[in-house]
């Protein structure tokens, strides 16, 4: 038991505080924090399994999110007839041109001595299909994008449950690695990071920029989610029922009928949301929880034993007959489909799709932050890092603004810098998020909870 | 005269800002190569650093403006690279001061230097929001024009103009002078012989009696300069936004890498292969095939290879083929 103490105390300081901002802010922020924090703790499991467990350095979160963001809409949405009817036929066949550029050029490969030839050939097959992919979509993708271009100009989705697009996300993400990780992960750890980060902004860009595809940066609104709608419940009776029950006491001190009756509407509304939010905050809580068993188990198994082993030594590790490259990729695999994961539950939680708002900021840096303040290598401590540091990200500026009101408390209400001070307040967030860093890769770089190796 | 026309189009939409674009990538990939040659990390607070110095080129230029002192037809901004340099290599010093020389000493893994250069990457972007905030900032004043397109067309009777903006101009003469200097202080002094030396082998150097504190302390103080001049001269030629800076680290990235890292020549040609690739794949070529084919070919489509939304993507793709490749780079040779 006494080996857990310092993990409990840090998740029992962690909650309280997400339950001191319920008490003094609202439930309703509270939970929007917990649940964000929950998504985050999904990322930073993916990206803990490819740094903590192999020491592979993924700079590509942000793709990957993006991803399975994607996923949501291709698999989650109702499909748009016309748009298919348009120019589905040519979306489709250019789908099998892409496949057979790259089963051509994996033949040539294969079959080819390396030579100035076969490079050439090489490129003229990736040319020749780029022609013929040009050719085929240019008027597919106008067709589809002028079908009511303010609601649709897309080609839709497959209508399937939102929750299977969320396996469908881990799915799609676990292709872009598998891809990425053949190319790149023969590359040096600091090329690995910059070439992962520039793969993920194509991603990005493509995403962006594809209207045909997912509506770019035109936005997808009003996705599926698998919890019920406030409206929903507000007119459901069964939930006023239970409100009312709930607040009994507090509405027994109402005398007036009507201004009781207000008063509960009010209490409703309110519970709604909190309601919807804890139905997500439930089925993430699950999510953690399967992955959290999942990867530690693996961790404590002959395979993360294996890992381990790679990582600290590669050379050593190979020498015993362990297969390195193979390895490497597929935990690169593993940990890019839990962070696809992570960003379809996340685009769930939004119920829209904004590729805009993907920015290697927020989506690649924060996360790495929150990985390397939790505890590398550490399940339970990356999950505390995905808390703390998201904690941080959003409460940032009340916090911020506390302090300068404290420090500039003796100047003038209209004085310029106290002014201008209280308008940046946002911005400390990077400033807390970078010295937090610093501070933990200095004084503590095993992070928060470290690596625990149980020896048999 | 088609054909005169045909290479003017070229000149005044592809090959002019190539130029331009491809000096100021230049210059902040020679800045990316030094701390890696040297210093030994991939610095991912580069974009940032070159924002920190054109921040103080921004308010000084106000500054002057508002006390009425100006360059004429230049800009404001040439007078304040003095100032900007010297607060850019300050905040470089203390930030090695205070955050990189512990692990340089006890000799950390590039990578978490590189983590550590992800934590001094938000310290910085905070101190520039928090001391200018985020918006768009333009700071060019003086003539906007070297040679206008109606002038051009007057001068000449052609009906393709010309133009060139001044700001076009100063990028390619700043950053010429800054580089060759640059190269002559490597390659002919002293102390850029041993900078070269603690370059290529770290233990010899320290061996035949090379300072590395001075090595480094040189080193901050160049990247500096170039970075900030690099970042002004950006500033400048668009306009000044701290996002907008914290993006060009990529294409940057991609310059020194292609180039070949911790090669300062690869670095500077590696900055003009990128903004060529860049905009070369993404220029429409409908108005050059007009001037140059027979009128019956002309072409009725836009002759665009790559639509412009995928600029970014151009370079990051030439940057993985680069290193899928040659992962030492398309000039490789000697370092430094």
């Amino acid at each position: 038991m006494k080996q857990y103490t310092n993990v409990i105390t840090a998740y029992l300081i962690m909650f309280t505080l997400i339950i001191m901002v319920g008490v003094f802010q609202s439930w309703s922020i509270a939970l929007t924090i917990l649940n964000y924090c929950l998504i985050s703790a999904v990322m930073t499991i993916g990206a803990n399994i490819q740094w903590g467990y192999a020491g592979l350095i993924n700079f590509g979160i942000m793709g990957y999110t993006a991803l399975g963001g994607l996923a949501v809409v291709l698999f989650s949405v109702a499909p748009v007839d016309e748009a298919w009817s348009v120019g589905g036929l040519n979306m489709m066949i250019c789908l099998v041109i892409i496949i057979g550029i790259v089963i051509a050029i994996k033949y040539t490969l294969k079959k080819l001595a390396p030579s100035k030839k076969r490079n050439y050939l090489i490129a003229s097959i990736i040319i020749i299909g780029i022609l013929l992919l040009r050719i085929i979509s240019a008027p597919a993708i106008d067709g589809i994008e002028s079908v009511e271009p303010a609601k649709t100009g897309f080609l839709g989705g497959l209508g399937l449950p939102v929750l299977i697009s969320w396996i469908g996300g881990a799915f799609l993400a676990a292709g872009l690695a598998f891809v990425v990780g053949k190319v790149a992960l023969g590359l040096r750890a600091d090329y690995l990071a910059i070439a992962t980060l520039l793969i993920a902004e194509i991603v990005v860009s493509v995403i962006k920029h594809e209207d045909w595809l997912a509506r770019g940066v035109k936005n997808v609104i009003g996705l599926k989610r698998p919890a019920p709608y406030e409206i929903d419940l507000q007119r459901s009776q069964w939930f006023i029922d239970f409100v009312e029950k709930f607040h009994s006491g507090k509405l027994a001190l109402i005398n007036s009928a009507a201004e009781k009756q207000e008063m509960l509407n009010q209490l409703v509304i309110s519970a709604s949301s909190v309601y919807v939010k804890l139905c997500f905050t439930g089925l993430f809580v699950t999510v953690v929880i399967i992955l959290l068993v999942l990867t530690q188990k693996a961790l404590y198994s002959p395979w993360g034993r294996m890992m381990r082993a790679i990582r600290d030594n590669e050379e050593a590790a190979g020498a015993m007959g362990k297969n390195v490259v193979k390895q490497h990729l597929l935990i690169f695999i593993l940990g890019s489909a839990i962070v696809g994961l992570a960003g379809a539950m996340m685009v769930t939680n939004d119920g829209l799709f904004t590729p805009g708002s993907y920015r290697p900021m927020r989506y690649t840096f924060v996360i790495w932050v929150m990985v390397i303040v939790g505890g590398t290598g550490n399940n339970f401590g990356a999950i505390l890092g995905g808390f703390v540091v998201w904690f941080l990200w959003v409460e940032a500026a009340p916090i911020a603004l506390f302090f300068i009101n404290l420090f500039t408390s003796h100047l003038p209400e209209t004085n310029e810098i106290r002014v201008h001070l209280i308008n940046s307040a946002s911005y400390f967030r990077f400033l807390m998020i970078g010295i937090g860093l610093l501070i933990i890769m200095r004084f503590r770089p095993q992070g928060i909870l470290p690596e625990k190796i149980i020896k048999n | 005269m088609d054909f005169i026309n045909a290479i003017l189009v070229l000149l005044n939409f592809t090959i002019i800002p190539a130029l331009t674009y491809g000096s100021q990538l230049a210059l902040g990939a020679i800045f990316v190569t030094l701390i890696y040659g040297i210093l030994r990390f991939a610095n991912f607070a580069t974009g940032d650093m070159m924002s920190f110095g054109t921040m103080f080129a921004v308010l000084l230029t106000y500054y002057f403006q508002s006390l009425g002192i100006n360059l004429g037809i230049f800009p404001t901004a040439l007078i304040t690279i003095p100032f900007a340099t010297f607060m850019m290599i300050l905040y470089m010093l203390t930030i090695d001061k205070f955050v990189f020389e512990y692990y340089r000493i006890k000799k950390s893994p590039p990578v978490q230097l590189a983590m550590v250069s992800v934590g001094v990457m938000f310290v910085t972007q905070a101190i520039i929001r928090i001391i200018i905030g985020p918006t768009d900032r333009t700071f060019m004043d003086g003539e906007k024009f070297i040679l206008k397109a109606s002038e051009f067309k007057d001068m000449t009777g052609l009906s393709e103009g010309l133009t060139i903006k001044s700001t076009q101009g100063i990028t390619i003469i700043v950053t010429l002078i800054a580089v060759s200097i640059m190269f002559w202080f490597l390659n002919k002094t002293k102390t850029g012989t041993s900078m070269r030396a603690y370059s290529d082998n770290e233990d010899l150097a320290l061996l035949s009696g090379i300072d590395p504190k001075k090595v480094v302390l040189i080193t901050w103080i160049i990247a500096g300069i170039l970075a900030t001049i690099g970042g002004i001269l950006y500033g400048l030629d668009k306009s000044y936004r701290p996002f907008v800076y914290f993006n060009n680290m990529l294409p940057i990235f991609a310059a020194a890498i292609v180039g070949g890292i911790g090669n300062p020549y690869g670095a500077f040609l590696g900055g003009y292969v990128i903004a060529f690739a860049e905009i070369f794949l993404t220029y429409a070529y409908k108005r050059f095939f007009t001037y140059i084919l027979p009128e019956s070919l002309e072409p009725n489509s836009m002759i665009q290879l790559l639509s412009t939304d995928y600029k970014f993507a151009v370079s990051f793709s030439i940057l993985v083929i680069v290193l899928l490749f040659r992962p030492s780079g398309i000039f490789k040779g000697k370092t430094l």
